[in-house]
Protein backbone atom coordinates (compact mmCIF):
# COMPACT_ATOMS: atom_id res chain seq x y z
CA UNK A 1 0.00 0.00 0.00
CA UNK A 2 2.68 2.38 1.03
CA UNK A 3 4.69 1.53 -2.07
CA UNK A 4 1.71 2.19 -4.24
CA UNK A 5 1.33 5.57 -2.65
CA UNK A 6 4.96 6.39 -3.32
CA UNK A 7 4.71 5.24 -6.90
CA UNK A 8 1.56 7.26 -7.37
CA UNK A 9 3.27 10.21 -5.77
CA UNK A 10 6.16 9.99 -8.21
CA UNK A 11 3.80 9.55 -11.10
CA UNK A 12 1.96 12.65 -9.99
CA UNK A 13 5.16 14.66 -9.73
CA UNK A 14 6.29 13.41 -13.13
CA UNK A 15 2.96 14.34 -14.69
CA UNK A 16 2.90 17.77 -13.09
CA UNK A 17 6.43 18.43 -14.33
CA UNK A 18 5.44 17.38 -17.79
CA UNK A 19 2.34 19.56 -17.67
CA UNK A 20 4.41 22.40 -16.34
CA UNK A 21 6.94 22.18 -19.12
CA UNK A 22 4.21 22.00 -21.72
CA UNK A 23 2.10 24.86 -20.50
CA UNK A 24 4.91 27.34 -19.81
CA UNK A 25 4.25 27.31 -16.08
CA UNK A 26 0.76 28.61 -16.82
CA UNK A 27 1.93 31.73 -18.68
CA UNK A 28 0.78 33.03 -22.02
CA UNK A 29 3.76 34.16 -24.06
CA UNK A 30 4.50 35.36 -27.61
CA UNK A 31 5.50 32.72 -30.17
CA UNK A 32 8.89 31.16 -29.63
CA UNK A 33 9.02 31.99 -25.91
CA UNK A 34 8.95 29.34 -23.22
CA UNK A 35 8.73 29.54 -19.46
CA UNK A 36 9.72 27.30 -16.59
CA UNK A 37 8.83 27.57 -12.94
CA UNK A 38 12.34 28.32 -11.73
CA UNK A 39 11.34 28.27 -8.06
CA UNK A 40 8.13 28.08 -6.09
CA UNK A 41 6.93 28.82 -2.57
CA UNK A 42 10.06 30.72 -1.56
CA UNK A 43 8.04 33.47 0.23
CA UNK A 44 6.87 36.98 -0.66
CA UNK A 45 9.45 37.54 -3.42
CA UNK A 46 9.64 41.24 -4.24
CA UNK A 47 12.66 42.30 -6.34
CA UNK A 48 15.25 39.92 -7.76
CA UNK A 49 18.85 40.27 -8.96
CA UNK A 50 21.18 37.89 -10.76
CA UNK A 51 24.95 37.49 -10.95
CA UNK A 52 26.93 37.08 -14.19
CA UNK A 53 27.15 33.37 -13.28
CA UNK A 54 23.36 33.07 -13.13
CA UNK A 55 22.88 32.86 -9.37
CA UNK A 56 19.56 34.51 -8.53
CA UNK A 57 18.74 36.38 -5.32
CA UNK A 58 15.26 37.45 -4.18
CA UNK A 59 14.30 39.93 -1.46
CA UNK A 60 11.22 38.95 0.52
CA UNK A 61 8.69 41.32 2.00
CA UNK A 62 8.56 39.18 5.15
CA UNK A 63 10.85 36.40 6.34
CA UNK A 64 9.49 33.11 4.93
CA UNK A 65 8.56 29.97 6.86
CA UNK A 66 12.24 29.13 7.18
CA UNK A 67 12.85 32.55 8.77
CA UNK A 68 14.82 33.97 5.85
CA UNK A 69 14.21 37.17 3.90
CA UNK A 70 16.95 36.98 1.25
CA UNK A 71 16.86 33.85 -0.91
CA UNK A 72 19.73 32.52 -3.04
CA UNK A 73 18.81 30.23 -5.94
CA UNK A 74 21.12 28.33 -8.23
CA UNK A 75 20.28 26.10 -11.20
CA UNK A 76 23.34 23.84 -11.28
CA UNK A 77 22.14 21.36 -13.90
CA UNK A 78 20.80 24.14 -16.07
CA UNK A 79 17.31 22.74 -16.59
CA UNK A 80 15.49 25.99 -15.86
CA UNK A 81 14.63 24.98 -12.30
CA UNK A 82 16.64 26.05 -9.27
CA UNK A 83 18.13 23.02 -7.55
CA UNK A 84 19.91 24.79 -4.71
CA UNK A 85 17.86 27.16 -2.59
CA UNK A 86 19.14 28.75 0.61
CA UNK A 87 18.63 32.00 2.48
CA UNK A 88 19.32 34.33 5.36
CA UNK A 89 18.21 37.70 6.74
CA UNK A 90 15.52 38.59 9.24
CA UNK A 91 14.33 41.92 7.83
CA UNK A 92 11.57 42.27 5.26
CA UNK A 93 11.95 44.60 2.31
CA UNK A 94 11.72 45.02 -1.45
CA UNK A 95 14.99 46.22 -2.98
CA UNK A 96 17.87 44.04 -4.14
CA UNK A 97 20.62 44.83 -6.64
CA UNK A 98 23.95 43.36 -7.69
CA UNK A 99 26.90 45.44 -8.87
CA UNK A 100 30.11 43.51 -9.37
CA UNK A 101 30.62 41.48 -6.21
CA UNK A 102 28.42 43.75 -4.10
CA UNK A 103 24.92 42.59 -3.24
CA UNK A 104 22.64 45.38 -2.01
CA UNK A 105 19.39 44.68 -0.14
CA UNK A 106 16.93 47.00 1.56
CA UNK A 107 14.67 47.07 4.57
CA UNK A 108 12.02 49.81 4.68
CA UNK A 109 14.51 52.11 6.46
CA UNK A 110 17.97 51.04 5.34
CA UNK A 111 20.22 49.89 2.52
CA UNK A 112 22.66 47.08 3.31
CA UNK A 113 25.58 45.69 1.31
CA UNK A 114 26.89 42.12 1.29
CA UNK A 115 30.00 40.71 -0.33
CA UNK A 116 29.77 37.86 -2.86
CA UNK A 117 32.64 35.37 -2.99
CA UNK A 118 33.88 33.70 -6.19
CA UNK A 119 31.05 31.16 -5.99
CA UNK A 120 28.51 33.98 -5.62
CA UNK A 121 27.86 33.02 -2.03
CA UNK A 122 27.56 35.47 0.82
CA UNK A 123 29.78 34.67 3.78
CA UNK A 124 29.05 37.69 5.96
CA UNK A 125 25.30 37.12 6.08
CA UNK A 126 25.08 38.36 9.67
CA UNK A 127 27.21 41.47 9.23
CA UNK A 128 26.44 43.43 6.08
CA UNK A 129 27.71 46.98 5.74
CA UNK A 130 25.02 49.59 6.34
CA UNK A 131 25.20 51.96 3.37
CA UNK A 132 22.17 54.14 4.13
CA UNK A 133 20.08 54.25 7.30
CA UNK A 134 17.18 56.09 8.88
CA UNK A 135 15.04 56.63 5.79
CA UNK A 136 11.40 57.50 6.31
CA UNK A 137 8.98 54.57 6.35
CA UNK A 138 5.47 55.36 7.52
CA UNK A 139 3.48 52.34 6.48
CA UNK A 140 2.16 53.68 3.15
CA UNK A 141 4.65 53.33 0.28
CA UNK A 142 7.38 52.38 2.72
CA UNK A 143 9.29 49.92 0.54
CA UNK A 144 12.69 51.00 -0.77
CA UNK A 145 13.67 50.09 -4.31
CA UNK A 146 17.20 50.62 -5.55
CA UNK A 147 19.34 50.76 -8.66
CA UNK A 148 22.93 51.83 -9.37
CA UNK A 149 24.42 53.84 -12.23
CA UNK A 150 27.79 53.22 -13.87
CA UNK A 151 29.54 55.66 -11.53
CA UNK A 152 29.03 53.91 -8.22
CA UNK A 153 25.99 55.91 -7.12
CA UNK A 154 22.94 54.24 -5.66
CA UNK A 155 19.41 55.59 -6.26
CA UNK A 156 16.79 54.89 -3.61
CA UNK A 157 13.07 55.44 -3.92
CA UNK A 158 11.50 57.04 -0.87
CA UNK A 159 7.74 56.83 -1.36
CA UNK A 160 5.32 59.47 -0.07
CA UNK A 161 3.48 58.36 3.05
CA UNK A 162 0.27 59.79 1.66
CA UNK A 163 -2.16 59.51 -1.24
CA UNK A 164 -2.42 63.13 -2.34
CA UNK A 165 -0.68 65.16 0.39
CA UNK A 166 -3.94 66.22 2.01
CA UNK A 167 -3.83 67.93 5.41
CA UNK A 168 -5.45 64.72 6.65
CA UNK A 169 -4.53 61.79 4.45
CA UNK A 170 -7.49 60.16 2.72
CA UNK A 171 -9.97 62.34 4.62
CA UNK A 172 -12.84 63.41 2.35
CA UNK A 173 -12.77 67.17 1.80
CA UNK A 174 -9.33 67.67 3.33
CA UNK A 175 -7.26 70.11 1.25
CA UNK A 176 -3.87 69.48 -0.33
CA UNK A 177 -1.00 71.08 1.58
CA UNK A 178 0.80 73.90 -0.26
CA UNK A 179 3.68 73.38 -0.59
CA UNK A 180 3.56 69.67 0.15
CA UNK A 181 5.95 69.19 3.12
CA UNK A 182 6.31 65.47 2.44
CA UNK A 183 8.48 66.26 -0.57
CA UNK A 184 11.36 67.36 1.70
CA UNK A 185 12.01 63.82 2.85
CA UNK A 186 9.96 61.53 0.58
CA UNK A 187 8.01 61.43 -2.67
CA UNK A 188 11.15 61.18 -4.78
CA UNK A 189 14.42 59.44 -5.61
CA UNK A 190 17.46 60.04 -3.42
CA UNK A 191 21.04 59.55 -4.59
CA UNK A 192 23.78 58.20 -2.30
CA UNK A 193 27.32 56.94 -2.61
CA UNK A 194 27.21 53.20 -3.31
CA UNK A 195 30.16 52.38 -1.02
CA UNK A 196 30.22 54.88 1.86
CA UNK A 197 28.88 53.47 5.10
CA UNK A 198 26.21 54.84 7.45
CA UNK A 199 24.91 57.58 5.21
CA UNK A 200 21.80 59.46 6.31
CA UNK A 201 19.58 61.97 4.48
CA UNK A 202 22.18 64.71 4.83
CA UNK A 203 24.82 62.66 2.99
CA UNK A 204 22.56 62.06 0.03
CA UNK A 205 20.75 64.31 -2.34
CA UNK A 206 17.18 64.51 -3.55
CA UNK A 207 17.81 63.51 -7.16
CA UNK A 208 14.26 63.73 -8.49
CA UNK A 209 10.96 64.71 -6.89
CA UNK A 210 7.19 64.77 -7.39
CA UNK A 211 6.87 60.98 -7.43
CA UNK A 212 4.12 59.56 -5.24
CA UNK A 213 5.62 56.10 -5.10
CA UNK A 214 8.08 54.26 -7.28
CA UNK A 215 8.69 50.55 -6.95
CA UNK A 216 10.15 49.80 -10.40
CA UNK A 217 13.21 51.73 -11.52
CA UNK A 218 16.21 51.03 -13.75
CA UNK A 219 19.33 52.80 -14.94
CA UNK A 220 19.23 52.82 -18.74
CA UNK A 221 22.76 52.18 -19.99
CA UNK A 222 22.00 53.42 -23.49
CA UNK A 223 20.75 56.83 -22.43
CA UNK A 224 22.84 56.79 -19.25
CA UNK A 225 19.84 58.01 -17.27
CA UNK A 226 17.35 56.91 -14.64
CA UNK A 227 13.88 55.66 -15.60
CA UNK A 228 11.14 55.13 -13.03
CA UNK A 229 7.57 53.82 -12.96
CA UNK A 230 5.19 55.78 -10.74
CA UNK A 231 2.18 54.37 -8.92
CA UNK A 232 -0.57 56.92 -9.54
CA UNK A 233 -2.92 58.19 -6.87
CA UNK A 234 -6.09 56.45 -5.67
CA UNK A 235 -9.71 57.23 -4.95
CA UNK A 236 -10.64 60.20 -7.14
CA UNK A 237 -14.28 59.08 -7.04
CA UNK A 238 -14.40 58.37 -3.28
CA UNK A 239 -13.39 61.93 -2.45
CA UNK A 240 -14.84 63.80 -5.41
CA UNK A 241 -17.93 61.88 -6.50
CA UNK A 242 -19.33 64.92 -8.30
CA UNK A 243 -16.22 65.17 -10.50
CA UNK A 244 -15.45 61.48 -11.07
CA UNK A 245 -17.68 58.43 -11.36
CA UNK A 246 -16.62 54.80 -10.80
CA UNK A 247 -15.72 54.30 -14.46
CA UNK A 248 -13.57 57.43 -14.54
CA UNK A 249 -11.85 56.45 -11.31
CA UNK A 250 -11.01 53.10 -12.84
CA UNK A 251 -9.16 54.84 -15.69
CA UNK A 252 -7.60 57.81 -13.89
CA UNK A 253 -4.84 58.63 -13.52
CA UNK A 254 -2.46 56.84 -15.87
CA UNK A 255 0.40 54.79 -14.50
CA UNK A 256 3.44 56.64 -15.81
CA UNK A 257 7.04 56.02 -16.83
CA UNK A 258 9.45 58.95 -16.51
CA UNK A 259 13.02 59.51 -17.57
CA UNK A 260 14.38 61.52 -14.67
CA UNK A 261 17.47 63.68 -14.81
CA UNK A 262 18.89 65.36 -11.77
CA UNK A 263 16.44 67.97 -10.43
CA UNK A 264 13.45 66.74 -12.43
CA UNK A 265 9.96 66.95 -10.96
CA UNK A 266 7.11 64.64 -11.99
CA UNK A 267 4.42 66.82 -10.39
CA UNK A 268 2.89 64.80 -7.52
CA UNK A 269 0.82 65.76 -5.56
CA UNK A 270 -0.26 68.88 -7.45
CA UNK A 271 -1.13 67.11 -10.70
CA UNK A 272 -1.95 63.71 -12.15
CA UNK A 273 -1.65 62.51 -15.72
CA UNK A 274 -4.89 61.99 -17.65
CA UNK A 275 -4.38 59.37 -20.40
CA UNK A 276 -7.39 60.54 -22.43
CA UNK A 277 -6.74 64.27 -22.47
CA UNK A 278 -3.00 63.48 -22.52
CA UNK A 279 -2.44 66.31 -20.09
CA UNK A 280 -1.22 67.05 -16.60
CA UNK A 281 -4.42 67.79 -14.70
CA UNK A 282 -4.58 69.78 -11.47
CA UNK A 283 -5.44 67.49 -8.54
CA UNK A 284 -8.87 68.14 -7.02
CA UNK A 285 -7.21 68.53 -3.60
CA UNK A 286 -5.48 71.59 -5.13
CA UNK A 287 -8.54 73.10 -6.75
CA UNK A 288 -8.72 70.94 -9.88
CA UNK A 289 -11.98 70.03 -11.60
CA UNK A 290 -10.82 67.23 -13.88
CA UNK A 291 -10.02 69.70 -16.69
CA UNK A 292 -7.83 72.50 -15.34
CA UNK A 293 -4.21 71.86 -16.24
CA UNK A 294 -1.27 72.26 -13.92
CA UNK A 295 2.31 71.27 -13.37
CA UNK A 296 4.10 73.90 -15.47
CA UNK A 297 7.39 72.80 -13.92
CA UNK A 298 6.68 69.11 -14.12
CA UNK A 299 7.98 66.83 -16.84
CA UNK A 300 5.76 64.72 -19.10
CA UNK A 301 5.75 60.93 -18.92
CA UNK A 302 7.86 58.95 -21.39
CA UNK A 303 5.13 56.31 -21.64
CA UNK A 304 1.76 56.00 -19.93
CA UNK A 305 -0.36 52.95 -19.13
CA UNK A 306 -3.90 52.24 -17.88
CA UNK A 307 -4.61 53.29 -14.31
CA UNK A 308 -3.88 51.46 -11.05
CA UNK A 309 -2.05 48.47 -12.55
CA UNK A 310 0.79 48.95 -10.04
CA UNK A 311 4.09 48.78 -11.95
CA UNK A 312 6.45 47.06 -9.50
CA UNK A 313 9.50 46.46 -11.67
CA UNK A 314 11.20 48.03 -14.69
CA UNK A 315 13.99 46.45 -16.73
CA UNK A 316 15.69 47.60 -19.91
CA UNK A 317 16.57 44.51 -21.90
CA UNK A 318 20.19 44.41 -23.04
CA UNK A 319 20.43 40.68 -23.78
CA UNK A 320 21.00 38.95 -27.11
CA UNK A 321 18.70 35.97 -26.66
CA UNK A 322 15.35 37.64 -27.43
CA UNK A 323 14.48 38.80 -30.99
CA UNK A 324 15.88 42.14 -32.18
CA UNK A 325 12.64 44.01 -31.37
CA UNK A 326 13.25 43.55 -27.65
CA UNK A 327 16.78 44.97 -27.60
CA UNK A 328 17.00 48.03 -25.33
CA UNK A 329 13.24 47.98 -24.80
CA UNK A 330 11.52 48.15 -21.42
CA UNK A 331 9.85 45.30 -19.57
CA UNK A 332 7.45 46.30 -16.82
CA UNK A 333 6.01 43.93 -14.21
CA UNK A 334 2.48 45.04 -13.33
CA UNK A 335 1.58 43.72 -9.88
CA UNK A 336 -2.13 44.17 -10.69
CA UNK A 337 -4.79 46.64 -9.61
CA UNK A 338 -7.24 46.64 -6.70
CA UNK A 339 -8.63 50.16 -6.82
CA UNK A 340 -10.43 49.84 -10.14
CA UNK A 341 -13.18 48.11 -8.11
CA UNK A 342 -16.13 47.83 -8.61
CA UNK A 343 -14.89 47.56 -12.21
CA UNK A 344 -12.76 44.57 -13.25
CA UNK A 345 -9.15 44.60 -12.12
CA UNK A 346 -6.27 45.00 -14.57
CA UNK A 347 -2.59 44.19 -14.75
CA UNK A 348 -1.16 40.97 -13.33
CA UNK A 349 1.09 40.78 -16.40
CA UNK A 350 4.49 41.76 -17.75
CA UNK A 351 4.32 44.45 -20.42
CA UNK A 352 6.85 45.48 -23.04
CA UNK A 353 7.62 48.85 -24.66
CA UNK A 354 10.00 48.91 -27.65
CA UNK A 355 12.71 51.61 -27.51
CA UNK A 356 14.98 53.04 -30.20
CA UNK A 357 17.81 55.42 -29.37
CA UNK A 358 16.51 55.82 -25.86
CA UNK A 359 12.96 56.77 -26.85
CA UNK A 360 9.83 54.63 -27.08
CA UNK A 361 9.43 53.48 -30.70
CA UNK A 362 6.01 51.86 -30.54
CA UNK A 363 2.95 51.15 -28.42
CA UNK A 364 3.20 49.08 -25.24
CA UNK A 365 2.00 45.50 -25.38
CA UNK A 366 1.38 42.61 -23.01
CA UNK A 367 4.41 40.32 -23.09
CA UNK A 368 3.62 37.66 -20.48
CA UNK A 369 0.15 37.10 -19.08
CA UNK A 370 -1.77 34.51 -17.08
CA UNK A 371 0.01 35.04 -13.74
CA UNK A 372 -3.23 35.45 -11.78
CA UNK A 373 -4.79 32.26 -13.12
CA UNK A 374 -8.08 34.19 -12.99
CA UNK A 375 -10.42 34.90 -15.83
CA UNK A 376 -13.95 36.24 -16.26
CA UNK A 377 -16.01 36.74 -13.12
CA UNK A 378 -13.26 35.65 -10.79
CA UNK A 379 -10.96 38.35 -12.04
CA UNK A 380 -13.61 40.88 -11.09
CA UNK A 381 -13.94 39.83 -7.51
CA UNK A 382 -10.60 39.88 -5.90
CA UNK A 383 -6.84 40.29 -5.95
CA UNK A 384 -6.45 37.88 -3.03
CA UNK A 385 -7.38 35.04 -5.34
CA UNK A 386 -4.59 35.82 -7.81
CA UNK A 387 -2.23 32.86 -7.98
CA UNK A 388 0.78 35.00 -8.80
CA UNK A 389 1.42 38.75 -8.88
CA UNK A 390 4.45 39.88 -10.93
CA UNK A 391 6.71 42.01 -8.78
CA UNK A 392 10.36 41.78 -9.82
CA UNK A 393 12.41 41.35 -13.01
CA UNK A 394 15.97 40.26 -13.73
CA UNK A 395 17.89 39.50 -16.89
CA UNK A 396 20.01 36.36 -16.77
CA UNK A 397 23.52 36.16 -18.26
CA UNK A 398 22.11 34.12 -21.17
CA UNK A 399 19.47 36.77 -21.87
CA UNK A 400 16.55 34.95 -20.22
CA UNK A 401 14.06 37.05 -18.29
CA UNK A 402 13.15 36.14 -14.70
CA UNK A 403 9.90 37.29 -13.10
CA UNK A 404 9.22 37.07 -9.36
CA UNK A 405 5.84 36.83 -7.65
CA UNK A 406 5.17 37.94 -4.08
CA UNK A 407 1.90 36.12 -3.57
CA UNK A 408 3.01 32.49 -3.87
CA UNK A 409 6.74 33.03 -4.06
CA UNK A 410 7.19 31.79 -7.61
CA UNK A 411 10.05 32.67 -9.92
CA UNK A 412 9.36 32.26 -13.63
CA UNK A 413 12.17 31.96 -16.15
CA UNK A 414 11.24 33.07 -19.67
CA UNK A 415 13.49 32.13 -22.59
CA UNK A 416 13.39 32.35 -26.35
CA UNK A 417 14.55 29.95 -29.02
CA UNK A 418 13.92 30.02 -32.77
CA UNK B 1 -36.39 37.95 -11.73
CA UNK B 2 -34.93 34.59 -10.80
CA UNK B 3 -31.90 36.44 -9.62
CA UNK B 4 -33.96 38.60 -7.28
CA UNK B 5 -35.81 35.57 -5.95
CA UNK B 6 -32.53 33.89 -5.35
CA UNK B 7 -31.20 36.92 -3.53
CA UNK B 8 -34.34 37.13 -1.39
CA UNK B 9 -34.07 33.49 -0.42
CA UNK B 10 -30.38 33.92 0.21
CA UNK B 11 -30.89 36.87 2.53
CA UNK B 12 -33.75 35.07 4.24
CA UNK B 13 -31.49 32.14 5.01
CA UNK B 14 -28.66 34.38 6.15
CA UNK B 15 -31.16 36.39 8.16
CA UNK B 16 -32.60 33.38 9.95
CA UNK B 17 -29.19 31.98 10.68
CA UNK B 18 -27.81 35.12 12.27
CA UNK B 19 -30.92 36.99 13.33
CA UNK B 20 -30.35 39.72 10.79
CA UNK B 21 -33.14 41.18 8.79
CA UNK B 22 -32.62 41.37 5.06
CA UNK B 23 -33.27 45.09 5.37
CA UNK B 24 -30.37 45.72 7.71
CA UNK B 25 -28.07 43.87 5.39
CA UNK B 26 -29.25 45.75 2.33
CA UNK B 27 -28.81 49.14 3.96
CA UNK B 28 -25.34 48.19 5.09
CA UNK B 29 -24.50 46.73 1.71
CA UNK B 30 -25.21 50.02 0.00
CA UNK B 31 -22.83 51.88 2.29
CA UNK B 32 -20.26 49.14 1.86
CA UNK B 33 -20.42 49.41 -1.91
CA UNK B 34 -20.01 53.16 -2.04
CA UNK B 35 -17.42 53.57 0.73
CA UNK B 36 -15.58 50.36 1.50
CA UNK B 37 -15.63 48.05 -1.50
CA UNK B 38 -12.87 49.88 -3.36
CA UNK B 39 -10.37 48.74 -0.73
CA UNK B 40 -11.91 45.73 0.97
CA UNK B 41 -13.22 44.35 -2.37
CA UNK B 42 -16.53 42.75 -3.33
CA UNK B 43 -15.78 39.51 -1.53
CA UNK B 44 -14.50 41.24 1.62
CA UNK B 45 -11.11 39.68 0.96
CA UNK B 46 -9.12 42.92 0.94
CA UNK B 47 -5.80 43.15 -0.92
CA UNK B 48 -2.81 41.15 0.36
CA UNK B 49 -0.34 43.32 2.31
CA UNK B 50 -2.33 46.42 1.45
CA UNK B 51 -5.96 46.45 2.63
CA UNK B 52 -7.05 44.18 5.48
CA UNK B 53 -9.63 41.49 4.73
CA UNK B 54 -12.96 41.77 6.52
CA UNK B 55 -14.14 38.31 5.51
CA UNK B 56 -12.87 35.88 8.11
CA UNK B 57 -11.21 38.61 10.20
CA UNK B 58 -11.34 37.78 13.91
CA UNK B 59 -11.74 41.44 14.93
CA UNK B 60 -14.64 41.97 12.57
CA UNK B 61 -16.71 39.12 14.00
CA UNK B 62 -15.34 39.82 17.49
CA UNK B 63 -16.77 41.64 20.51
CA UNK B 64 -14.93 44.98 20.33
CA UNK B 65 -17.58 47.01 18.52
CA UNK B 66 -16.20 50.27 19.93
CA UNK B 67 -12.89 49.75 18.14
CA UNK B 68 -14.61 49.24 14.80
CA UNK B 69 -16.85 52.27 15.26
CA UNK B 70 -13.73 54.31 15.92
CA UNK B 71 -11.92 52.87 12.86
CA UNK B 72 -14.84 53.65 10.56
CA UNK B 73 -15.31 57.21 11.92
CA UNK B 74 -11.67 58.21 12.14
CA UNK B 75 -9.88 56.04 9.62
CA UNK B 76 -7.07 53.66 10.46
CA UNK B 77 -3.34 53.55 9.75
CA UNK B 78 -1.31 51.67 12.31
CA UNK B 79 1.49 49.20 11.93
CA UNK B 80 -0.21 46.41 13.85
CA UNK B 81 -0.65 42.79 12.89
CA UNK B 82 -4.22 41.78 12.06
CA UNK B 83 -4.55 38.00 12.26
CA UNK B 84 -0.80 37.86 11.73
CA UNK B 85 -0.46 40.16 8.71
CA UNK B 86 0.36 43.83 8.19
CA UNK B 87 -1.48 46.19 5.86
CA UNK B 88 0.29 49.20 4.42
CA UNK B 89 -2.57 51.30 3.13
CA UNK B 90 -4.31 54.01 5.16
CA UNK B 91 -8.05 53.59 5.64
CA UNK B 92 -10.27 56.54 4.79
CA UNK B 93 -12.12 58.26 7.65
CA UNK B 94 -15.91 58.55 7.45
CA UNK B 95 -16.73 61.47 9.77
CA UNK B 96 -20.01 62.11 7.97
CA UNK B 97 -21.60 58.67 8.48
CA UNK B 98 -24.50 58.69 10.94
CA UNK B 99 -24.60 56.29 13.88
CA UNK B 100 -27.32 54.38 12.09
CA UNK B 101 -25.18 54.09 8.93
CA UNK B 102 -22.32 52.76 11.02
CA UNK B 103 -24.57 50.22 12.72
CA UNK B 104 -25.80 49.08 9.32
CA UNK B 105 -22.42 48.78 7.66
CA UNK B 106 -21.04 46.94 10.70
CA UNK B 107 -24.03 44.63 10.61
CA UNK B 108 -23.31 44.03 6.93
CA UNK B 109 -19.61 43.22 7.28
CA UNK B 110 -20.22 41.00 10.32
CA UNK B 111 -22.90 39.01 8.51
CA UNK B 112 -21.56 38.73 4.96
CA UNK B 113 -19.33 36.31 3.03
CA UNK B 114 -18.28 33.66 5.55
CA UNK B 115 -18.88 35.97 8.55
CA UNK B 116 -21.76 34.93 10.79
CA UNK B 117 -21.60 37.41 13.69
CA UNK B 118 -24.63 39.20 15.07
CA UNK B 119 -26.26 42.50 14.24
CA UNK B 120 -24.90 45.75 15.63
CA UNK B 121 -27.63 48.01 17.01
CA UNK B 122 -27.85 51.78 17.05
CA UNK B 123 -27.62 51.64 20.84
CA UNK B 124 -24.34 49.73 20.62
CA UNK B 125 -22.84 52.36 18.30
CA UNK B 126 -23.95 55.18 20.61
CA UNK B 127 -22.53 53.38 23.63
CA UNK B 128 -19.28 52.75 21.76
CA UNK B 129 -18.98 56.43 20.91
CA UNK B 130 -19.41 57.59 24.47
CA UNK B 131 -16.72 55.13 25.55
CA UNK B 132 -14.15 56.17 22.98
CA UNK B 133 -13.92 59.86 23.97
C1 LIG C 1 -8.57 53.40 1.38
C2 LIG C 1 -8.88 52.02 1.61
C3 LIG C 1 -9.95 51.64 2.61
C4 LIG C 1 -11.29 52.00 2.63
C5 LIG C 1 -12.02 52.89 1.63
C6 LIG C 1 -11.86 51.34 3.78
N1 LIG C 1 -10.91 50.63 4.45
FE1 LIG C 1 -11.19 49.52 6.15
N2 LIG C 1 -9.19 49.16 6.23
C7 LIG C 1 -8.26 49.56 5.30
C8 LIG C 1 -6.95 49.20 5.74
C9 LIG C 1 -5.65 49.49 4.99
C10 LIG C 1 -7.09 48.58 6.99
C11 LIG C 1 -5.96 48.09 7.90
C12 LIG C 1 -5.28 49.33 8.47
C13 LIG C 1 -4.08 49.07 9.32
O1 LIG C 1 -3.68 47.92 9.48
O2 LIG C 1 -3.52 50.05 9.80
C14 LIG C 1 -8.52 48.55 7.26
C15 LIG C 1 -9.10 47.99 8.40
C16 LIG C 1 -10.45 47.89 8.63
C17 LIG C 1 -11.06 47.23 9.76
C18 LIG C 1 -10.31 46.50 10.87
C19 LIG C 1 -10.08 45.06 10.46
C20 LIG C 1 -9.45 44.22 11.54
O3 LIG C 1 -9.15 43.04 11.23
O4 LIG C 1 -9.25 44.71 12.66
C21 LIG C 1 -12.41 47.36 9.61
C22 LIG C 1 -13.47 46.82 10.55
C23 LIG C 1 -12.64 48.10 8.40
N3 LIG C 1 -11.45 48.41 7.83
C24 LIG C 1 -13.89 48.43 7.91
C25 LIG C 1 -14.11 49.30 6.85
C26 LIG C 1 -15.41 49.79 6.47
C27 LIG C 1 -16.73 49.37 7.11
C28 LIG C 1 -15.22 50.65 5.44
C29 LIG C 1 -16.25 51.48 4.71
C30 LIG C 1 -17.07 52.35 5.54
C31 LIG C 1 -13.79 50.67 5.16
N4 LIG C 1 -13.17 49.85 6.03
C32 LIG C 1 -13.20 51.43 4.14
C33 LIG C 1 -8.53 50.21 4.10
C34 LIG C 1 -9.73 50.78 3.76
Amino acid sequence: MKNLKIVLGFAFIAVSFAVNAQDNAGLKLPNGFKATLFANGIGSARHIAITPNGVLFAKLMYPNKGGNSIIRMEDKNNDGIADEVSGWGKYGGTGIFIKGKNLYATSDNDVFMYQLNDKDEVENTASPKTIVKGLIARNQHASKSITLDGQGNIYVNIGAYSNACQEKDRMPGSKGMMPCPILDSAGGIWKFDGQKENQVYGDGKRYATGLRNVVGLDWNKQTNSLFVMQHGRDQLNSFYPTLYNDAQNAELPAETMYEMHEGDNAGWPYIYYDPYQKKKILSPEYGGDGKKEGGENAIDPTVFFPAHMAPNALLFYTGNQFPEKYKNGAFIAFHGSWNRAPLPQEGYFVAFVPFKNGKPSGAWEIFANGFSGLTGEDKVTNPRKAKARPCGLAQGPDGSLYVSDDSNGSIFKISYSK
Amino acid sequence: MHYIKFLAVFFLIVGIKTNLSAQDLLKGKKIYETRCLVCHQADGGGVPNMNAPLDGASNVVGKDIARMVRIIKKGYNEKVALDGFYYSNAMTANPDLSDEDIANVLTYIRGSWSNKAGKVSLAQVKAAKSKSH
